[in-house]
């Protein structure tokens, strides 16, 4: 296992308490993304680990800033070497490619592994047709005449829904609605077929008919093509219509992790408590409380000694002693089996969660999925 | 587009004949009395009087600046005499359309002398930016693609210099050493393509070239350096990246086509105002171009001919400008509209 940071915490060495099944097609193992700069190292993601099967799809939830799009740039390679100290393993079928040149991460990027930005319009280039970006897409890693690709790239936004693509294909990203757009960029990451799809908030800059179309077609291709899929999102609605396992972080690391159900109805962590509770009532109810999480973020700097979430906790007063303050806790199976894992001192979770939290809940959340 | 074009052209000729008006009650609400200066130094009041009449400088300035337009349509005579014309042709001067008027000190029309130093002035211009935009735009890349490196620095230090050292340092620094003491070119003369070939004309044109090159090109390094760098933090570049692109073509195809639009439009803008004669190097390296031509009329306030310079090279910005805003909805997609 790859040597850490002088602040390695005894979470971060420990050993991976989920089982890790050699049938991953991901498996993200402690990882650790740090950028230093001059105001010192910002630890954007530490102790990570993960494991997402083909064909299922992991839900990546978690506050603005906790180092969701950094983990998967990571797995894309995408972070610039000279500023960024990148450790653990991440393994895509069956390779770590962490131990990669450049050149050779650079064939899987886009091949093996694609990705899906969260505003269409920002993440295409505005001088070039969609066709052309698609087109490229396909041609960096198969080597094809531009006719045969440009046909391919119009049987891929047939696939997801364009309207009249053999026209549409020469239109510029601006002359797409926000939706199309999405699509063709989905179009543009499933061209090569890839094993594994990161879909980094996919729906965040759609409005919300838009938005199930498009979880609806993401869905629909994951079963066509059986890939493995990572779904970043703020929207534990989302979470509960397309994820197997989800994956809480806060603060760059991971603080709840399971299977979605078991995680949407028996959560064991005080921040996924706070996550659940905020989520506005999809049922319209307005008489249902919207309970943010008070406080702010820790600085990624200096994270607070022992537990990360214990100065926004307000819990941490039915942990004996001061542990919170000083340890900071394990990702461990907590009441409920080794499957759930979860980072937090308590030890009576559910009962807290079943008297005190859950009439804060908005309902129908879990009885959807 | 074909329409877009129409209008902007449209639009511009008017602007240009509001420009000459503008030009004509700034220049003839001066204090200067231009028959005085046209009639020489020893002229006697009768003769000033009779100068003033022959050039029409006894009329209003809206009359004036009528006459003037006439003039470039149809040409005209000085003095517009229709009896003079029968007794005396010798001394009527004709000045044929169009006619952008008659100096009297040099005894030519505007026109001429303009079409003589127009070719200096546009050959120094285009010399100068082939080199300053070449050099600008590798250079720029260079440092960005090597930001925060002593590369980086080397190069965006080494043009603030070229910036902030005076044009007439840099060509007589160029002129003294490259020309005169090491003798690596000629002594820098223009010799038009039609009289010396197209190699001469450019070894002719190479220092103040490169003169006035390296002072555009201080602000072209910069800017480029600025926009790829930009537009390295664009999330399509992300995309891009993702894809799995070579890096050389990440930079080649989607950085830099990015960074290309707000170069082409300053580039053009400067190349239009270069065409008007760049005053300090076409002095320092005596060249009879626009700039030097320009100063000279400043200095002897010949009227006729500074009022038609400004007009010239007004007309160059204005057209510039056209080429620049057409050449962007090329450039841009989203700029182009029906
Ligand atoms: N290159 C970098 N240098 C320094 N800090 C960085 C860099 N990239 C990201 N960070 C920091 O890492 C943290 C995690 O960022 P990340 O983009 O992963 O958040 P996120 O969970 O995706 O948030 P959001 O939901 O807003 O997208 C942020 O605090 C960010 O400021
Ligand atoms: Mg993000």
């Amino acid at each position: 296992m790859t040597s850490h940071d002088t602040t390695a915490s005894p979470a971060t060495s420990a050993p991976v308490p989920r089982p890790s099944s050699s049938d991953a097609l991901l498996s993200v193992r402690e990882l650790a993304v740090h950028f230093p700069t001059s105001d010192g190292v910002v630890k954007a993601v530490d102790g990570l680990s993960f494991d997402v099967h083909r064909g299922k799809t992991l839900g990546i939830v978690g506050e603005s800033g906790s180092g969701k799009s950094v983990s998967s740039a990571a797995i894309l390679g995408l972070h610039n070497p000279a500023r960024t100290r990148i450790s653990g393993e991440i393994y895509l079928n069956g390779v770590d490619l962490l131990t990669l040149s450049s050149e050779q991460m650079r064939k899987r990027r886009g091949r093996e592994v694609a990705m899906i930005f969260q505003d269409p319009l920002s993440a295409m280039h505005p001088y070039y047709t969609v066709g052309n970006q698609i087109i490229e897409a396909y041609r960096v890693h198969n080597d094809v005449s531009k006719k045969a690709a440009r046909e391919r790239a119009i049987e891929m936004l047939d696939r997801v829904g364009i309207p009249q693509p053999d026209r549409r294909i020469d239109d510029y990203p601006h002359q797409f609605s926000g939706g199309m757009r999405q699509r063709a960029m989905i179009a543009m990451g499933l061209i090569n077929d890839p094993s594994m799809l990161i879909a980094d908030e996919p729906t965040t800059a759609l409005d919300v008919t838009v938005q199930a179309q498009i979880l609806d077609l993401l869905q629909d291709l994951q079963r066509e093509f059986n890939s493995a899929v990572i779904i970043i999102t703020h929207d534990l609605g989302v979470v509960a219509e397309m994820a197997d396992d989800v994956l809480v972080m806060y603060a760059g690391r991971a603080v709840e992790y399971g299977p979605c159900k078991e995680i949407l109805t028996h959560p064991e962590m005080p921040y996924t408590w706070g996550l659940l509770s905020s989520v506005p009532d999809v049922k319209g109810d307005t008489s249902a409380r919207l309970v943010p999480i008070p406080g702010n973020p820790p600085s990624l700097l200096n994270p607070p000694p022992g537990c990360t979430f214990h100065p926004r906790c307000v819990h941490k007063d039915k942990v004996p002693g001061d542990l919170c303050w000083t340890v900071e806790p394990r990702l461990e199976p907590g009441q409920r089996g080794p499957g759930h894992t979860k980072r937090c001192h308590l030890t009576n979770p559910d009962d807290i969660y079943a008297t005190e939290v859950l009439p804060e809940v908005a309902p129908g959340l879990v009885e959807e999925s | 587009m074909f329409a877009y074009i129409v209008r902007r052209v449209v639009s511009g000729i008017i602007l240009i004949i509001v420009m000459s008006l503008v030009t004509f009650l700034l220049f003839f609400a001066s204090p200067i009395d231009p028959a005085r200066f046209a009639c020489g130094k020893n002229c006697s009041p009768a003769l000033q009087e009779q100068t003033r009449k022959a050039l029409g400088y006894d009329d209003p300035v809206f009359v004036q600046w009528g006459d003037f337009l006439k003039g470039v349509v149809q040409g005209r005579d000085y003095p517009s005499d229709p009896a003079l014309r029968k007794t005396a042709p010798a001394t009527i001067a004709h000045c044929p359309a169009p006619c952008l008027g008659y100096s009297k000190l040099s005894n030519d029309t505007v026109l001429n002398l303009v079409k003589n130093a127009f070719p200096v002035s546009l050959s120094l211009a285009i010399v100068a930016f082939i080199i300053w935009i070449s050099g600008g735009i590798a250079f720029g890349v260079i440092a960005a693609l090597k930001k925060g490196t002593i590369i980086d620095r080397g190069i965006v230090g080494i043009s603030l210099v070229f910036f902030a050292f005076p044009t007439f340092f840099v060509g007589l620094f160029l002129y003294q050493f490259i020309a005169i003491q090491w003798q690596i070119v000629p002594i820098p003369n223009y010799v038009s393509i039609a009289d010396g070939g197209f190699f001469t004309w450019l070894v002719g044109l190479l220092l103040p070239g490169l003169t006035l090159a390296l002072f555009y090109m201080a602000g072209y390094v910069r800017m480029t350096r600025a926009f790829v760098l930009e537009s390295m933090g664009e999330d399509y570049l992300r995309t891009a990246n993702a894809k799995g692109l070579a890096p050389r073509k990440v930079l080649v195809k989607h950085s830099m086509r990015a960074a290309l639009t707000p170069l082409v439009t300053m580039a053009g803008l400067d190349l239009a105002s270069l065409v008007g004669g760049a005053i300090i190097t076409e002095t320092v390296f005596n060249y009879n171009g626009l700039g030097k031509l320009a100063v000279t009329a400043a200095r002897n306030l010949d009227l006729p001919l500074t009022v038609g310079i400004v007009l010239l090279l007004a007309t160059f910005v204005i057209m510039a400008n056209i080429i620049v805003d057409v050449l962007y909805a090329f450039i841009d997609p989203r700029v182009r509209v029906g």
